[in-house]
């Protein structure tokens, strides 16, 4: 990585020099010192849950759910086969933290997971990658035979009686994989489509037999609360809201790229760290969580600091922390069409309302940008993003529909505007100096 | 035991129920198009979307588990609304072409539409059209009317046992569709079209040739297997348009085989005989019925009157009904001779006089379900027994350990024990493997005879499943009833089950097999010796000896040979030995009775009126006794004939009645043989001359001409791995046959199927076959 040091960086510190992903390098950084730790040290399970839950650290998928709960759920004394599941399936718009966390930290996330797999009991997990950057899987596995090699993953690790083995699976570019419990079909060489829940993969996962799931990030953070404590690591964010978190921004920002923060830093400092609004522009609106969370304008933004309950608040979700950053020149119509199209090609078909919902979504978006709005149109996208949140087997149904709901919730003159006018409020010839590559950020 | 209320109604349910369970105890209905009672639960339709309190979002009720004090409405806005919106997403891309789709009146989509949609649609954009897919002959598809709902896929996966269909692609490009160039070939795929909720899936040939509210429905039960399978005929102006399943939980569930639901086409086939005639002078003349009945009478009186009448002989197929054969034995013993049997593909005889009772089930259909372990012995039994398969599959999917003994490894689409396959020669000494197993394992010495057996892994694991504590069975299949040892087979079998304590059972050849025998219509010389012995007149009833004898060439000669030979059937046949001709109703077109495997009776109305002029076969057996001037043929209606058959007997056949119990028979041995053993299965599509008539089975891939099929060592070892086609000689004549490479046939055997006028020439089902190249 080729990046000024971050001093509130713990996942991404120390990575600046060549081969950091190099089981040499995480060990000199003082990697796998955790594992060692818990080993050695004979800390309980329960003593590495309560950690855990001490830590505030909350899932980096998106759903933001207690990990230490989550951990607590499992049937830990379950004679059988139980898993372990890594979520780097990557897949929502806007999210590219994994993909950094695993080009340049893979052994964190394999200590991560290990000291998971000691906890659940699991002799084996899963890390399921997405296909779309080949190299990340690539890495991994290479990650993955190196602490095998160095007995870090295997049989009798560190001599302390633990097995543990660790796979790469990956995927093929459909975004439904990334939803924990398509992922686990995917896995078991099924067509990757959710499962209704309940049973939930705690107690029926892959191949039947309880499961966890987490995401890379997650993973990622359990080696440094084994080393500092869960307290330590709630102290660097905010209550409830432990631990610093990855973001990915991008949009029309000066420095887009991946920024590890304390939860809790206002979304001002990290405007700032991204060197500001492109070309000195005004902000527009804002996607804080990834594609699927709903939009929010300049001001209410502007007003939050980047944690889960700041941003629920202002009513929109953290989720996996990818900030999509819209300036004045941007068109509400034709972003909301490209997202729309999104969900309606990822929709993986199986329930009714996403399956038929989605394409209508973008359908009657489509139709509004290219100047054939009808007047009752907007009514009827509430309403059918209505009628798809919150009725459909997985989330994908409430990802489709929040975009759809927020847009036109916050920038319903716009979409007025398309369908009178037939054309843009914004016109294009500024659309198009705003959606220009900018070449002059400084870390080029 | 959960607590729940549904719209204010309370009730306790089981552990483990969902809210739709709740309800359908309730009787409320729930509005649903993917959940089945007999499927997986996909929860994919949303249609079933209920309130439930303190959810913060509507649940579907097929798919949620009953909480304690769980307190739902259906009928809330929250529901209501759900369901709409539901409703709305379904039809946006469905065609509403329900004037011009065969579902219409009998549409699940239709229905709710009518409840739930909207009068008009705010969908104002382009709708998505579905490439149509070819199933085969069965199933016609409209994909556009697709809802997705996967019941089909899900039938495939979980009740058929074979994956035909899949929904591929994703979102709303996700299509129903077969492998790239295959069909739907399952015995049970009709079963899709019933469970389809839309138009998408329709019977190819039923469609477009009636309106649901044009058929009139009714009862009856199904010919072709032993399992007495209920049935719904649907009927249009007197004639059979559409065959459904009646439900019946302790017989076929809620389905039918393909054979069931397509052989009706045959009712309506040109093929049918609807005039008596009679040959004169080598010519075939129509005659009125009066003429025919006395051309038989005087037939049958001259050969009583000239040879004795114990040159008179009756062969019945064993799915004549049970009032046809009881009269049938009446005819043949008031003639004095008394010779009539149903049992054409058998030819060892060797257990009549010898069993307790009727060879049958052994238990009720139902119990299948609930063995631990179950051995079958002897048996195609997917496309003999189709629905007894599924029966067995699903126990299979439950725990129970299913293992076969047999002659051929076909994949029975079930997860198998253990399974041996041997030649026809070596069942024996399997059997005799199995019953040494269970004597070591019961810690008894080895009966006399099956000591010297070899005893495999697999046999041990066999025997040891049976002697396992639980339910257990040992079913006999049609491989053992026609194998020229079939006697000595029961013997070992019948060890088996004593030293194991499995229950022994057969499953039955036809639909009322059972039935045949407790009226009697087992008696004087068997079906072998009939057609050995040179009699001088022949009844024919139903049956195709040509096709349906063990050694048919050698029946056909018989039928040449004898003075007179008198057919009844429903379809034109034996033109070329029979000299009268009488057209009598198929099962749809008479009252009559069949006697399942289980002991079953079930008796059943003729649906439609017989055709042209065709007679039930008991009426025209009264007409003939009474002008032969025989007693006891006083009978006003078909039920007076029942009640007299099986006097005694009220909805089963009594206990003691049934017993597969022989004594003195001795076991059967292992015989050395040379040269290519011939195995012989009657394809599901030509078991019987009403399904050998039906066209579209006719198509279907079961229904492929028969060819010549040994595994690749054999073949190899037969100087044939090159050869293409081959010319198969057998006891009596030689046939030219396609050769196939089938590694399900065991190793010195070649599998050529009976009940095709292509391999009939052949001679016995079993024996050695001579193969060489051409």
């Amino acid at each position: 990585m080729n990046a000024p040091e971050n001093p509130q960086a713990i996942l991404l510190a120390g990575l600046d020099g060549d081969n950091t992903w190099g089981i040499e390098h995480y060990i000199k950084r003082g990697g796998y010192s955790a594992l060692r730790k818990i080993l050695e040290s004979g800390m309980t399970a329960d003593q590495i849950i309560a950690e855990v839950k001490k830590s505030d650290l909350r899932g980096r998928g998106g759903a933001g759910f207690p990990t230490g709960l989550k951990w607590s759920f499992m049937p830990r004394q379950f004679p059988m086969d139980k898993y372990v599941v890594c979520n780097s399936d990557e897949g929502e718009p806007g999210t590219f933290k994994d993909r950094d966390l695993l080009r340049y930290n893979p052994h964190l996330v394999i200590e991560g997971m290990a000291i998971a797999g000691f906890v659940m009991g699991c002799t084996r997990g899963y890390n399921y990658i997405h296909g779309e950057v080949f190299s990340l899987y690539q890495r991994f596995e290479e990650a993955l035979a190196e602490a095998r090699a160095a007995g870090f993953i295997g049989k009798n690790i560190l001599g302390k009686g633990f097995d543990f083995d660790l796979f790469a699976h990956h995927g093929w570019g459909a975004y439904i994989c990334g939803e924990e419990t398509a992922l686990l079909e995917s896995i078991e060489g099924k067509k990757g489509q959710p499962r209704f829940k309940p049973p939930f993969p705690a107690s029926h996962g892959l191949y039947g037999k309880p499961t966890t799931i987490n995401n890379t990030e997650t993973f990622a953070a359990i080696p440094w609360i084994i080393n500092n404590g869960g307290e330590a690591f709630q102290a660097l964010g905010k209550p409830n809201n432990g631990g610093t978190k990855i973001f990915s921004v991008s949009g029309h920002v000066n420095r887009p790229g991946v920024y590890e923060i304390p939860l809790g830093t206002p979304f001002a400092a990290l405007l700032e760290m991204c060197g500001g609004m492109r070309g000195g522009r005004k902000l527009k609106a804002v996607i804080p969580g990834g594609s699927s969370a709903p939009v929010l304008p300049a001001d209410i933004m502007m007003d939050c600091t980047m944690d889960y309950d700041s941003i629920s608040k202002a009513g929109s979700m953290l989720g996996s922390g990818a900030v999509i950053v819209m300036d004045e020149t941007t068109c509400m119509v034709k972003s909301l069409e490209r997202l729309s199209y999104f969900y309606h090609e990822e929709s993986c078909g199986q329930c009714t309302p996403c399956r038929e919902g989605t394409g209508w979504l973008y359908r009657m978006v489509h139709r509004i940008e290219h100047g054939q709005g009808r007047p009752d149109d907007l009514d009827t996208l509430d309403n059918v993003a209505s009628n798809i949140a919150g009725r459909t087997i997985c989330a994908l149904g409430d990802a489709a529909a929040f975009p759809v709901k927020s847009f036109i919730k916050h920038f319903r003159s716009e979409f007025e505007y398309h369908v009178e006018h037939k054309h843009c409020l914004v016109p294009v010839d500024v659309q198009r100096e705003g959606s220009r590559i900018y070449v002059e950020h400084a870390a080029c | 035991m959960l607590e729940i209320e549904i719209d204010g109604q309370k009730l306790e349910v089981p552990d483990g129920s969902t809210v739709m369970d709740a309800a359908n105890r309730l009787g409320l209905h729930i509005p649903h198009f993917c959940y089945h009672k007999k499927l997986s639960i996909a929860a994919n339709c949303r249609m079933c979307l209920v309130q439930v309190e303190r959810a913060p979002k509507p649940l579907p009720a097929c798919a949620t588990p009953v909480t304690n004090g769980m307190k739902v409405q259906t009928h809330s806005d929250q529901a209501i609304t759900a369901q709409k919106g539901v409703m709305e997403f379904l039809l946006i891309n469905h065609p509403l072409d329900c004037p011009i789709c065969d579902q219409g009146g009998e549409c699940q989509l239709q229905d709710l539409a009518v409840g739930y949609g909207a009068s008009a649609s705010r969908y104002q954009e382009e709708k998505r059209v579905v490439m149509n897919k070819n199933l085969g002959p069965l199933i016609s598809t409209d994909m556009t009317r697709c809802i997705h709902c996967t019941r089909c896929v899900r039938f495939g996966q979980e009740i058929a046992g074979v994956m035909e269909l899949g929904m591929a692609n994703r979102g709303e490009h996700s299509e129903i569709m077969t492998f790239v160039g295959h069909t739907v070939d399952s015995e049970l795929s009709g079963n899709m079209i019933d469970l389809c909720p839309v138009g998408a899936l329709t019977s190819k040939p039923f469609r477009y040739s009636a309106r649901t509210w044009e058929l009139s429905r009714r009862k009856t039960v199904s010919p072709h297997d032993s399992l007495g399978t209920n049935l719904v005929v649907q009927v249009k102006h007197d004639e059979v348009k559409r065959v459904l399943p009646l439900e019946n939980e302790e017989v076929n569930e809620c389905w039918i085989s393909d054979r069931d639901r397509f052989s009706y086409e045959a009712l309506n086939s040109d093929d049918r005989l609807t005039t008596p005639m009679i040959k004169q002078d080598g010519k075939w003349i129509e005659v009125d019925w009066q003429t025919a009945l006395e051309y038989a009478a005087n037939s049958l009186k001259r050969v009583a009157d000239e040879h004795g009448a114990a040159k008179i002989g009756m062969l019945a197929a064993p799915y004549s009904t049970t009032e046809e054969l009881y009269l049938g034995a009446q005819l043949m013993r008031g003639l004095g001779g008394g010779s009539i049997d149903h049992r054409l593909r058998q030819t060892d005889f060797g257990l009549d006089g010898k069993l307790a009772g009727i060879p049958w089930l052994g238990m009720k259909v139902a119990d299948v379900s609930k063995l631990d372990a179950a051995l079958v012995v002897g048996s195609f039994l997917r496309k003999d027994h189709p629905l007894m398969a599924q029966r067995l599959r699903q126990a299979a999917r439950r725990g129970t350990r299913v293992s076969a003994l047999g002659v051929s490894n076909e994949d029975w689409l079930m997860t198998t024990f253990a399974r041996v396959t041997v030649a026809p020669s070596a069942l024996a000494g399997e059997l005799a493997a199995l019953v040494k197993a269970a004597a070591e394992i019961r810690g008894v010495a080895v009966p006399v005879g099956a000591e010297s057996a070899e005893v495999s892994d697999a046999a041990r694991r066999i025997a040891q499943s049976l002697c396992d504590d639980g339910a257990r069975a040992v079913f006999l299949g049609s491989v053992v009833q026609q194998h020229p040892d079939a006697a000595g087979l029961h013997a070992l079998a019948q060890e088996l089950s004593r030293l194991t304590g499995a229950t022994l059972g057969y499953l039955g050849e036809a639909a009322n097999s059972v039935g045949a025998a407790a009226v009697g219509a087992q008696s004087g010389l068997n079906a072998q010796q009939m057609l050995l012995g040179g009699l001088r007149a022949y009844v024919l009833l139903h049956t195709e000896p040509e096709l349906d004898a063990a050694n048919a060439p050698m029946a056909v000669e018989a039928l040449k040979g004898a003075d007179t030979v008198i057919v009844m059937s429903p379809f034109k046949t034996g033109l070329d030995y029979a000299d009268c001709l009488l057209p009598v109703s198929p099962f749809t077109e008479t009252s009559g009775t069949f006697v399942s495997v289980e002991g079953r009776i079930q008796s059943f109305h003729a649906v439609v009126r017989p055709k042209g002029e065709t007679r039930p076969a008991w009426k025209v057996l009264r007409v003939l006794g009474s002008m032969l001037e025989l007693g006891g043929f006083k009978f006003d209606s078909s039920e007076a004939v029942r009640d007299e058959a099986l006097a005694g007997a009220n909805g089963w056949l009594p206990e003691y009645k049934l017993d597969n119990t022989a004594s003195d028979v001795a076991f059967a041995r292992p015989s050395a043989v040379s040269g290519l053993q011939r195995i012989a299965d009657f394809p599901i599509y030509r078991n019987d001359a009403v399904v050998r008539r039906a066209p579209a089975l006719a198509a279907a891939r079961d229904s492929a001409a028969p060819t010549a099929r040994m595994n690749a060592a054999t073949a190899a070892a037969s100087g044939l791995t090159e050869a293409k086609r081959v010319r198969v000689r057998g006891s009596a004549w030689s046939s030219e046959l396609d050769l196939a490479l089938d590694d399900t046939v065991p190793a010195g055997c070649v599998r050529v199927s009976a009940g095709w006028p292509q391999t009939a020439p052949l001679g016995t089902l079993s024996g050695i076959l001579n193969v060489e190249a051409l």
